[in-house]
């Protein structure tokens, strides 16, 4: 798949709290293909402090309009940067990266956690045009830590676990009524302890699972080779040969 | 107008990329037409295939990166079987990165490097410092130095150049050694040697503690060095670190240098080396030079 270097224009932003925002980007000319999954490497403008771009996501893609919608949450200064940006200014991309979920799978669960919602939008809809309807698992420590909700509501089935109990179910997502063995592909991005729990069940239960991975990266292209993880077959670069692994190629990195 | 030679070589335009920063050039053929480069060298290569480092690997710190990658690389077989086929038609300098654990890693490598129709010459990485043995040892102290070039020097017969690391009192002194040696070129700076703290986490942001750092903050310590070398060896010097623009690799030619690489920038901007070819152009007519090679060396 072709990756590409342009600037995309502000279009749209939304924040949802202190820690979570959204940009809507577009470029002028039609998009190539996406795969949910995938993510921009953004560089991060007026900020001598932050010279390496930083990997997002891609949350949602509109074809028709030829925007794509980053969900970002606030961890440092880059991401501090881009939550200061405002309709019709310029952002630069390198995109788009990586390899993203197999869309397999006919009884499906997609399990989120924090900013790791992010990418199962764009699966929601790719799964949805393949006539699957997926199961939809959010969860964070409170209701504010869940950006986005509603958007999901047209895709799936969908289901929260909060730690304070403040939306859907109190608890883990590991916990939640609709945490089970009746599917047979599980899709799963979020804080690595939540992605190695959902993924060892999976294992155990004999269930496929995929899970995206987030790794710090310079390059994002494969180039650098700094974003590593211990799979099985040795050190993969996440930015490459991820960010989304079958959970089976991961059985170390489970076990650490 | 921007063609350059080192030793042997003719470079098209002194624009080379730095290994470590630039896979085996695939990886920025979306981006860029790897042909218009004056050479490509590709990640660091030893005898046999190596793991590298644990994650994490990389820190950001002011206007640069640390890394301590550890010389991750698929091992010198599988580049001669695989992966030289696949790059070996760019119509550009390929030079590989040769580096080692012992005299006996770099000559093996070496060696069979030296059997490659297409790959001009090899840089003898004798710089690395995220790499427990050998790497760096043999690059801070002269008499090794001299001494791994010496027998690389016995079993390999194109363009030799030699990496160094300043992480030496007298870089001036290494470079002597080197040309002594039998070395055909040199090219530095390799990474420094650095740290970093997370101080919530209280722990250093490397696995390996220590890494090296690249970009642009290096850039004045590594046009010193340069202009040091430029000035005591008669081997043509190969200039890096911390060049992202046209002006930047404009200062190590003026120090000195033969040629540049241009590493961690192209991180940031995966077509920055053709804006860098395109503003040397650019500069030369504005100043009516017709070679680039008059302002070589001019201070």
């Amino acid at each position: 798949m072709r990756k590409y270097i342009t600037d995309f224009t502000i279009v749209g932003k939304q924040v949802y709290n202190e820690s979570y925002f959204s940009l809507t980007l577009q470029h002028p000319d039609r998009l190539p293909e996406i795969a949910a999954g995938q993510f921009v490497e953004v560089e991060v403008p007026d900020n001598k402090q932050v010279m390496l771009r930083r990997p997002i996501s891609i949350h949602d893609v509109d074809i028709d309009n030829n925007t794509l919608t980053i969900l970002v949450q606030v961890v440092g200064k880059g991401t501090r940067t881009l939550s200061k940006l405002s309709e019709g200014q310029k952002l630069n991309l390198v995109y788009p990266l990586g390899h993203g979920f197999s869309l397999e799978g006919t009884h499906t669960l997609l399990v989120g956690g924090g900013a790791g919602i992010a990418p199962l939008l764009h699966l929601s809809k790719c799964l949805s045009a393949k006539g699957i309807r997926p199961t939809i698992l959010l969860g964070g420590r409170t209701a504010a830590l869940i950006p986005v909700q509603k958007e999901f509501e047209p895709y799936g089935t969908i289901g929260f676990a909060t730690e304070d109990g403040s939306l859907g179910e109190k608890g883990l997502v590991t916990q939640h009524s609709l945490f089970s063995a009746d599917y047979d592909h599980i899709y799963t991005c979020g804080p690595t302890p939540m992605m190695k729990a959902v993924a060892r069940y999976a294992l155990e239960k004999g269930i496929e699972c995929e899970v995206s991975l987030e790794n710090m990266m310079a390059c994002g292209i494969g180039a650098c080779l700094c974003c590593v993880v211990d799979s099985d077959e040795g050190h993969k670069c996440v930015c490459k040969e991820g960010p989304v692994f079958n959970a089976k190629k991961l059985t170390n990195w489970i076990k650490q | 107008m921007l063609q350059t030679k080192i030793h042997n070589l003719t470079l098209k335009n002194p624009v080379m990329t730095a290994s470590g920063t630039f896979g085996y050039g695939e990886e920025f053929a979306d981006f860029i037409d790897l042909n218009r480069l004056g050479g490509i060298i590709v990640k660091g290569t030893t005898g046999e295939r190596r793991q590298g480092n644990p994650y994490p690997r990389m820190a950001e710190t002011p206007s640069g990166m640390l890394n301590a990658v550890g010389l991750q690389n698929v091992g010198v077989e599988t580049f001669c079987k695989e992966v030289y086929h696949r790059i070996k038609d760019l119509d550009t300098n390929i030079i590989v990165n040769v580096s080692g654990s012992s005299i006996e890693e770099y000559c093996k490598t070496a060696a069979m490097i030296d059997e490659l129709d297409n790959i001009p010459a090899i840089e003898l990485n004798i710089s690395c410092p995220n790499v427990k043995k050998g790497g760096m040892g043999f690059g801070t102290n002269p008499d090794m130095a001299a001494q791994v070039v010496s027998e690389v020097r016995k079993i390999y017969h194109k363009t030799l150049i030699v990496k160094l690391t300043p992480n030496v009192t007298s870089v001036v002194e290494i470079a002597k050694a080197v040309e002594g040696a039998g070395a055909d070129s040199v090219s530095l700076i390799n990474t420094l040697l650095g740290m970093a703290i997370d101080v919530e986490k209280q722990r250093p942001y490397l696995s390996t503690i220590t890494g090296g750092l690249s970009g642009p903050a290096v850039k004045p310590v590594a046009v010193r060095m340069v202009w040091q070398v430029a000035h005591a060896v008669s081997i043509p010097v190969i200039g890096l670190g911390g060049i992202t623009s046209a002006a930047d690799a404009l200062e190590f030619l003026m120090a000195g240098a033969k040629a540049v690489q241009v590493g961690t920038a192209n991180f940031i901007d995966p077509a920055v080396t053709m804006k860098i070819i395109d503003g040397l152009e650019d500069y030369c007519k504005r100043h009516r030079i017709n070679d680039i090679n008059d302002i070589i060396g001019i201070i």
